[in-house]
């Protein structure tokens, strides 16, 4: 089960990572542009503006991770800390 | 038809025979059990369909609705694929006790008062920890004891308030209220313990990652939605829970964030789905209620599905912390798969079951020109993709390489897995599948291509943010302090300082009385003893010369008188 075997699946070459990249960037460009065709319904105003939604999804996960990161000091201890 | 209490009472029944069958035997009963569960659930038709007596009071056992009968329907259909995940790996006590603890989810579905819907949670309640003891190992039997004690807690609450709202109102039916006095606040804080709501939200991550692979895929299903359903039964757009919700949401992605423990993991993440149905509930407006139950049908499906796939790795490998896992997609291809559907449902991707539940309870925000609430949903949205969409499979599949090479899920695990991940893909496709059933009409078409846009933008920029944050989101070997710190650490510590307080106390006044009694003790031996004066022997002359002077004296009293 616990067989380490030299690691040479496609899905980890530097090559396919790069093409992978290459790809997600090429579909969230897309996913942003694609707004110019197709309209994007505005509840309160400013979720139709152009990307709002790319904006805000990027803007809170980051916030998100930058406040779990900040909370992390206060919050996190050792695995065994309930152990005894 | 059918006896109407026959939904719950199967699944009682079925529990016993688990227990008294062997083999083949106990494997057609835990499978056919639950489907026939699942028919005798559309057996039972609208309004009160039995009566007892039960002390003084007109109980009834059986109500139906349709959304009583949606949520018995997926309580059901959970039980057959949590058997079938699970039948051939888990012990038959646990897939006994988790038969019972399904029959009491559904006994509450139908409950039509409040002394059966009790009766039926504290069953849940007795049952569900006995799954967690099932782990096996001395955490998971801490962790039950912890367990039983938070919905024991809970329980109590409950009861109080329903003894409350029976003895002010002379009533014990199921009926929409809002939390205005103490007996309503008990009731609802009572649901609220079980929904995973704050401040004990750290009951639900602290319990179920013990349990076993087969027993968390259970533990995942029934506590918390049965909560929401009660909260749709019982308090519906009470505004309190709004709040209480998006406090959850909140909550659930920040933890799972800092969480190491793949199923730690999947266990707050279902603390934030819940939170998204408390704050439909709270919204309180017929689109916002099927937005909760739509949700909780699809949520079951595809969280358990997320603890499935969780559950074969630790099946197969006994890890589950990310820090020791990674690249298991080599050697476990369906497990990932289904792993990533689940996945993509919890994050309410497009053409998932997530996406046409989830976005109702958006609309109804929108409906009711909630703008905070919109915008933090949304956010929130992103948070689940960020925390449980992309974080879970990746660290847990791909990331580095551990060097394991685990074999995929046995067939029974995978057989369950691949029909979870076909349900998530068939209710997100063909939605009416799942509007059909719910309990106010549906005019909402999720499909919207501005819609569907919206929340791809949303969604693959959130996928953006982090892969661009991920060495600040580095696995490290820790937990989390959460609010059972309370009752694990500082509460144990005032404990144990009052115990050698009282010990110490107990001590000196122990000195002290003997100090006393020693004294006592002294004395009388001083009076007393050999050498005392009360024990003296008295010479026989000073004896005669006392009745000398007594004879005398009674001689001159004579002569005088």
């Amino acid at each position: 089960m616990n067989r380490p075997e030299t690691d040479n699946h496609w899905l980890t070459r530097p090559q396919t990572i790069r093409q992978l990249w290459m790809l997600f960037i090429a579909i969230l460009v897309l996913t942003v542009l694609a707004q110019v065709l197709i309209k994007v319904k505005g509840y309160f105003g400013v979720d139709g503006w152009f990307g709002f939604a790319a904006g805000f999804g990027f803007v809170c996960c980051g916030a998100m991770v930058i406040v779990a990161k900040a909370l992390g000091p206060l919050l996190k201890r050792n695995d065994h800390y309930y152990d005894d | 038809m059918t006896d109407p209490i026959a939904p719950a009472l199967i699944l009682i029944v079925a529990s016993v025979l688990i227990g008294l069958t062997r083999g083949n035997w106990r494997s057609a009963v835990v499978l056919i059990a639950p489907l026939i569960t699942l028919w005798a659930v559309w057996q039972v038709p609208d309004g009160v369909v039995t009566t007892a007596r039960f002390l003084d009071y007109t109980i009834e056992p059986v109500e139906g609705s349709p959304l009583r009968r949606l949520f018995a329907t997926i309580f059901s259909i959970m039980a057959f694929a949590g058997g079938l995940y699970a039948f051939r790996q888990a012990r038959w006590y646990e897939l006994s006790a988790a038969f019972v603890y399904a029959a009491g989810a559904i006994g509450v579905c139908f409950a039509g008062d409040l002394i059966t819907l009790f009766l039926f949670w504290e069953l849940m309640a007795l049952f569900s920890t006995v799954i967690v003891w099932c782990g096996g190992t001395p955490a998971a039997r801490k962790a039950g004891i912890r367990y039983a004690m938070m919905h024991l807690l809970g329980g109590v609450v409950l009861k109080v308030g329903i003894e409350g709202v029976v003895v002010h109102t002379g009533s014990i039916d199921i009926q929409p209220m809002l939390a205005t006095n103490f007996d309503t606040w008990m009731i609802l804080v009572g649901i609220l313990v079980n929904a995973a709501a704050p401040p004990v939200s750290a009951w639900l991550a602290d319990a179920y990652p013990e349990s076993s692979p087969t027993g968390s895929v259970f533990l995942s299903a029934f506590t918390t939605k049965t909560a929401v359903l009660a909260l749709i039964l019982l308090f519906p757009g009470e505004p309190v829970l709004i709040g209480v919700g998006l406090y959850m949401v909140m909550y659930g992605i920040i933890y799972a964030l800092l969480e190491n423990d793949a199923r730690r993991i999947l266990a707050y993440s279902i603390v934030n789905q819940v939170g998204f149905m408390v704050c439909a509930v709270g919204i309180g407006t017929q689109m916002a209620l099927n937005g909760a139950a739509a949700h909780a049908f699809a949520h079951i499906i595809y969280k358990a599905l997320l603890f499935m796939s969780a559950g074969v790795v630790v099946y197969r490998t006994g890890k589950s912390k990310c820090t020791d896992l990674g690249g298991l997609f080599r050697t476990m291809p369906l497990t990932t798969i289904c792993g990533i559907i689940g996945a993509l449902a919890i994050s309410s991707f497009p053409l998932t079951s997530g996406f046409v539940t989830k976005t109702l309870i958006s609309q109804a925000a929108v409906d009711q020109g909630l703008t905070a609430v919109y915008f933090l949903l949304a956010a929130a949205s992103a948070g689940v993709f960020l925390h449980a969409g992309i974080k879970f499979p990746w660290f847990v599949f791909f990331q580095r390489d551990s060097g394991l090479r685990p074999k995929d899920a046995p067939w029974n695990m995978a057989a369950a897995m691949v029909l979870f991940a076909a349900l998530c893909v068939l209710i997100g496709v063909f939605p009416q599948v799942l509007y059909q059933f719910l309990p106010y009409p549906v005019d909402y078409h999720p499909y919207a291509p501005g819609k569907v846009l919206y929340y791809l933008q949303l969604l693959l920029f959130s996928g953006l943010a982090f892969f661009v944050m991920l060495p600040w989101l580095k696995r490290t070997p820790t937990i989390a302090l959460d609010t059972d710190w309370i009752y694990r650490v500082a509460l144990k510590n005032v404990v144990s300082r009052a115990a050698v307080l009282i010990g110490s106390v107990q001590e000196k006044t122990h000195q002290h009385l003997v100090a006393i009694l020693q004294a006592g003790l002294k004395r009388i031996q001083r009076h007393h003893g050999p050498g005392g004066i009360h024990a003296r022997t008295w010479p026989t002359g000073s004896m005669v010369l006392w009745v000398a002077i007594m004879l005398a004296s009674y001689l001159i009293l004579y002569y005088l008188l």
